[in-house]
């Protein structure tokens, strides 16, 4: 029997893909987990990025934020480590083929608590890698207990208090020499979707800690990372928009109230000044709003700070361009005269 | 056995002979940050030169400055280059040490000392050759900061001279040892020459010990085994090396650096075909290997006893989820801290099932520098053939000391990069399982992150997997993939190098594995000459145990296995391993107080233990 019928056209990407290209299996977190909407940001920033999935490589820790890259991009290289330990393998796979496109999701136990060694000498290097931190506060893996990034006087569900000190994992990476560093909200998905595609135009260490609720430890009257709680105190640092470099999106900004920011490649970011005048270039004045907020109590978002200048670890080490994985036996393994030259030496 | 006589023969004792050439140790004790290093080098090197077979161990301690250290030269015409525990010809340089440093030296032995020190009081059994070494470097070197460096140079001419060795090798040797620094070689031969020139003068050689050209060395290369396994490991195609400083591992990479930078540059871009990084700690060294490894690349570490325990939690995720690798351990006494500038075989248990769960790793056993080079080549074609971190198990005794070797062969076959499937073959297979056991030898095929196929990816995890390499925490499928790793583990089996034996149908038998070797052998001579037992050999040289080792043990009524540790473990791994009534033969020979292993050590014990027999 012959049919007519015509399909709507597909919706696909710049490099003709689908979004279920860029999809992966089920999500096992808990309904509603902020973690889940991190997820589908990745998934929509990929997408729209026209990033082939086959040249990303998806890396993580342990814990409920390091099984969410089994949720995104099915058919892309995942390896899902040991606790606190993604940089270090996240080093090794981006040393061994520099042209994968590297993103680990870790959380704020894996990342502030186990992985904080391993966290510092990433951010130091400025290894080309999306990093992302689901951060809630708790152990939700192991039911709920603090981590390192809980706010001082929250609360546990058991009647906990917390009495120390929070990390600001955005203040160690400005400091420590991450090159784009940003926080966002997983409620946020505007935001969280535009810090994503700068993230990944970016070519250095990007860190995105973004705050996403425990619905089921951490969401709760008393804690500082519940969903009311970061909807009352979000103070974003400016409305931020990101302009791809394929795209010719018409931003509605008045241009004498923007900051532009142009990425690696050639992709821009916009960010729309709010009450003063912010300029992400400036470690100083990153550091500076972070301060101010923890002093006020309020959940500062946005992009803190960004520089395109700073060479990448694989730039400083001057390795080929292909991937070193797959180099010929030809590049590896020197002729025989080098071994002779070398035991001549030696007699 | 036909003897129950343990004192050894007459001959060893009773008669001394008035020359003994080209047979004696020699030892200088230093405070080392002395410069003593390249004196003993220059000695070292013109026995070499010489022909005559020698090694040198270095007896330093953990610190730069100020504290005492001995060097040991051995030269033996009959080739035993093992530590002797004898010393027959003692420099001594060190005020702190001298006097037990004399102590120790057994009747008729030669000291030649720095006058200051009056050591000729202490003995009258020995030859004593008091040397001003202060007022003869003054002359020398009159820039009095260079002084205590070349202060050390005029005992290579007191020794010289009265071992009577080739003074145009001593030259040479020096001039080897300086390289292009002229001014330096000039200088430090200048002083040289002032402690050859005293000895002529003042000093009547009184001792027996002489040394006379032989051509037993030609052709062959002196070398340590760190820069051996860095050659080999450059030689095999390592792109990605990981390390964290830590004795007696470190001069490893650090010569590998030299080695790639000078010849692993792309000719045509002027890049390195390689990425070296010191990591933070060992943690992320090994984490830095898993990754580089699982991107496809030949990736390695080395490090020592704590690096080892520190990289217990991610050699395990290698073993599971079943990614390359290579780990070199250069052994040295633990537990803990332990004696981190001191020998040991210590390692072998606790690597070979290093981590939790049910984990065992592939070892390789180097006793040579030419192993260290030809099994860090080995250990990457196992490691990828394996998809599994594989153990090169050197120690401090090979790693930094000089040893002699014939110079390395050119690896005779292509790399073998393993089961890796790529987008071409993905696209005639259209799919893959990546821990399916296609072949029934329990190593599945592998893709790697880039390959641009959709049924490439998979997701690698430490927690339980099916075939498909998706989460499950199904019993039975748990079951099935830890027998397909037993079964990998049988392919290592067959993969491994296999024991060296030396067999001829004797009753008891010696089994040794590393640097032990070397006195083993020599044991095997003390105990033939001196006690007329023949005994049969065999050298382990990897972990899991090839089928003949079985069979060597059941050929022989008692076998001793000889190792530098305490608790017997590579005996412990045998026992794992053999049938009940092959345990029963195993008795243990074990050395463990921190220096190379020697053969009378050895004689001893298992004459000790054969009079039971």
């Amino acid at each position: 029997m012959a049919t007519t019928t015509t399909l709507p056209p597909r919706k696909t990407n710049r490099i003709g893909l689908e979004p279920a290209a860029y999809k992966g299996s089920r999500s096992t977190l808990c309904a509603g987990c902020g973690h889940n909407a991190i997820t589908e940001r990745i998934i929509e920033a990929f997408y729209e990025m026209g990033i082939e999935p086959h040249r990303v490589a998806k890396l993580s820790g342990i814990g409920c934020s390091s099984k969410s890259p089994a949720y995104f991009m099915g058919s892309t290289h995942g390896f899902n480590a040991v606790h606190g330990r993604m940089p270090s393998v996240a080093t090794g796979t981006l040393l061994a083929n520099r042209t994968l496109l590297g993103i680990g999701v870790s959380g704020d136990g894996d990342t502030a608590s186990i992985g904080i060694g391993q966290f510092i000498h990433l951010m130091r290097r400025n290894l080309p890698l999306i990093y992302i931190i689901e951060d809630n506060g708790c152990y939700g893996l192991t039911k709920g207990q603090f981590s390192a990034t809980a706010d001082r006087g929250s609360v546990l569900k058991n009647g906990v208090v917390n009495d120390l000190p929070p990390i600001d994992t955005c203040a160690l990476a400005v400091e420590l020499g991450a090159t784009y560093v940003a926080r966002s909200f997983s409620g946020d998905k505007k935001q969280l979707l535009a810090l994503l595609e700068g993230a990944i135009a970016h070519r250095g260490t990007a860190m995105l800690d973004v705050i996403s609720p425990c619905v089921t430890f951490n969401d709760h009257e008393g804690s500082t990372k519940s969903y009311s709680y970061v909807k009352d105190h979000d103070e974003p640092l400016g409305d931020i928009s990101f302009v791809p470099f394929f795209g010719d999106i018409t931003v509605d900004y008045d241009p004498g109230s923007t900051t532009e920011v142009t990425l690696h490649d050639g992709s821009r970011l916009l960010l729309k000044k709010l009450d003063r005048t912010y300029d992400p270039t400036k470690k100083l004045e990153a550091l500076r709003v972070m301060t101010e907020a923890h002093e006020k109590g309020e959940v500062i978002t946005g992009l803190f700070y960004v520089n395109t200048e700073q060479p990448s670890f694989i730039d400083l080490l001057n390795i080929v361009d292909e991937p070193l994985a797959t180099l010929p036996e030809s590049k590896v393994r020197p002729p025989q005269s080098v071994l002779d030259e070398v035991m001549d030496s030696l007699k | 056995m036909a003897t129950t006589h343990v004192a050894p023969a007459e001959s060893e004792v009773a008669q001394q002979p008035d020359r003994v050439v080209n047979d004696l140790s020699i030892q200088v004790a230093t405070v080392n940050g002395s410069g003593s290093q390249s004196s003993n080098m220059v000695l070292l090197r013109a026995l070499f030169q010489m022909g005559i077979p020698i090694s040198g161990k270095n007896l330093f301690p953990s610190n730069i400055e100020g504290l005492p250290t001995w060097f040991t030269i051995r030269a033996s015409k009959h080739g035993w280059i093992a530590r002797r525990k004898e010393i027959d010809f003692l420099v001594a340089m060190n005020a702190e040490t001298g006097e037990e440093d004399v102590r120790s030296l057994e009747p008729g032995a030669a000291c030649v000392y720095d006058e200051k020190l009056n050591l000729k009081r202490l003995r009258d059994d020995l030859s004593f050759y008091p040397v001003p070494f202060d007022q003869l470097v003054a002359p020398v070197c009159p820039d009095a900061k260079l002084r205590k460096l070349v202060r050390n140079m005029i005992y290579v001419g007191v020794v010289a001279r009265l071992l009577q060795m080739d003074m145009g090798e001593v030259e040479r040797a020096l001039r080897k040892q300086f390289k292009k620094k002229v001014k330096a070689a000039d200088l430090n031969f200048k002083a040289v020459l002032a402690g050859y020139e005293f000895a002529e003068k003042n000093l009547e050689k009184r001792d027996r010990f002489l040394v006379e050209r032989m051509n037993a060395n030609a052709g062959k290369i002196l070398m340590e085994g760190n820069a051996a396994a860095a050659l080999g490991c450059m030689m095999a195609g390592v792109t990605v090396v990981t390390w964290y400083p830590i004795t007696p591992s470190s001069s490893l990479c650090e010569t590998l650096i030299t080695y790639m930078k000078r010849y692993r540059m792309d000719p045509e871009t002027g890049k390195a075909t390689f990425a070296i990084v010191q990591a933070e700690d060992e943690l992320a060294a090994i984490g830095m290997v898993v990754g580089a490894g699982w991107a496809g690349a030949r990736a390695m570490t080395s490090t020592a006893g704590p690096g080892i325990s520190l990289m217990s939690e991610f050699v395990g995720l290698g073993y599971y989820a079943e990614v390359p690798g290579v780990i070199f351990d250069i052994q040295r006494v633990g537990p803990s801290t332990g004696l981190p500038t001191r020998t040991a075989q210590g390692d072998i248990l606790s690597t070979a099932l290093l981590s939790h769960g049910d984990t065992k790793h592939p070892l390789l056993f180097p006793a040579s520098i030419g192993e260290c080079y030809s099994m860090a080549i080995d250990a990457f074609d196992l490691a990828e053939e394996l998809q599994t971190p594989v153990f090169v198990m050197s120690d401090l005794d090979l790693g930094m000391n000089y040893w002699m070797s014939d110079p390395f062969p050119y690896p005779d076959k292509p790399m073998r990069r393993g089961k890796v499937l790529d987008a071409e073959d993905l696209k005639r297979m259209g799919s893959f399982r990546r821990y399916k056991d296609v072949e029934g030898d329990g190593v599945g095929y592998r893709t790697l992150p880039g390959t641009n196929h959709p049924a490439a990816g998979y997701f690698t995890r430490g927690s339980g997997h099916n075939e498909d390499a998706l989460y499950t925490e199904k019993g039975e499928l748990y079951v099935r993939n830890m027998d397909r790793l037993q079964r990998k583990f049988e392919t290592a089996r067959r993969m491994a190098p296999g024991p060296v034996i030396e067999q001829a149908g004797n009753e008891v038998g010696v089994i040794a594995y590393g640097t032990t070797h070397w006195a083993a052998i020599e044991c095997r001579d003390q105990l033939a000459r001196e006690f007329g037992v023949e005994i049969d050999y065999c050298r382990i040289r990897a972990f899991p145990f090839t089928d003949e080792v079985a069979a060597f043990v059941r050929a022989h009524h008692r076998v001793y296995v000889v190792e530098q540790n305490r608790d017997a473990q590579l005996a412990g791994l045998l026992r794992l391993s053999l049938a009940a009534d092959e345990i029963s033969r195993l008795r243990s020979v074990l050395h463990y107080e921190g220096l190379p292993i020697d053969a009378r050590s050895i004689t001893d014990s298992i004459m000790t233990q054969e009079v039971g027999n």
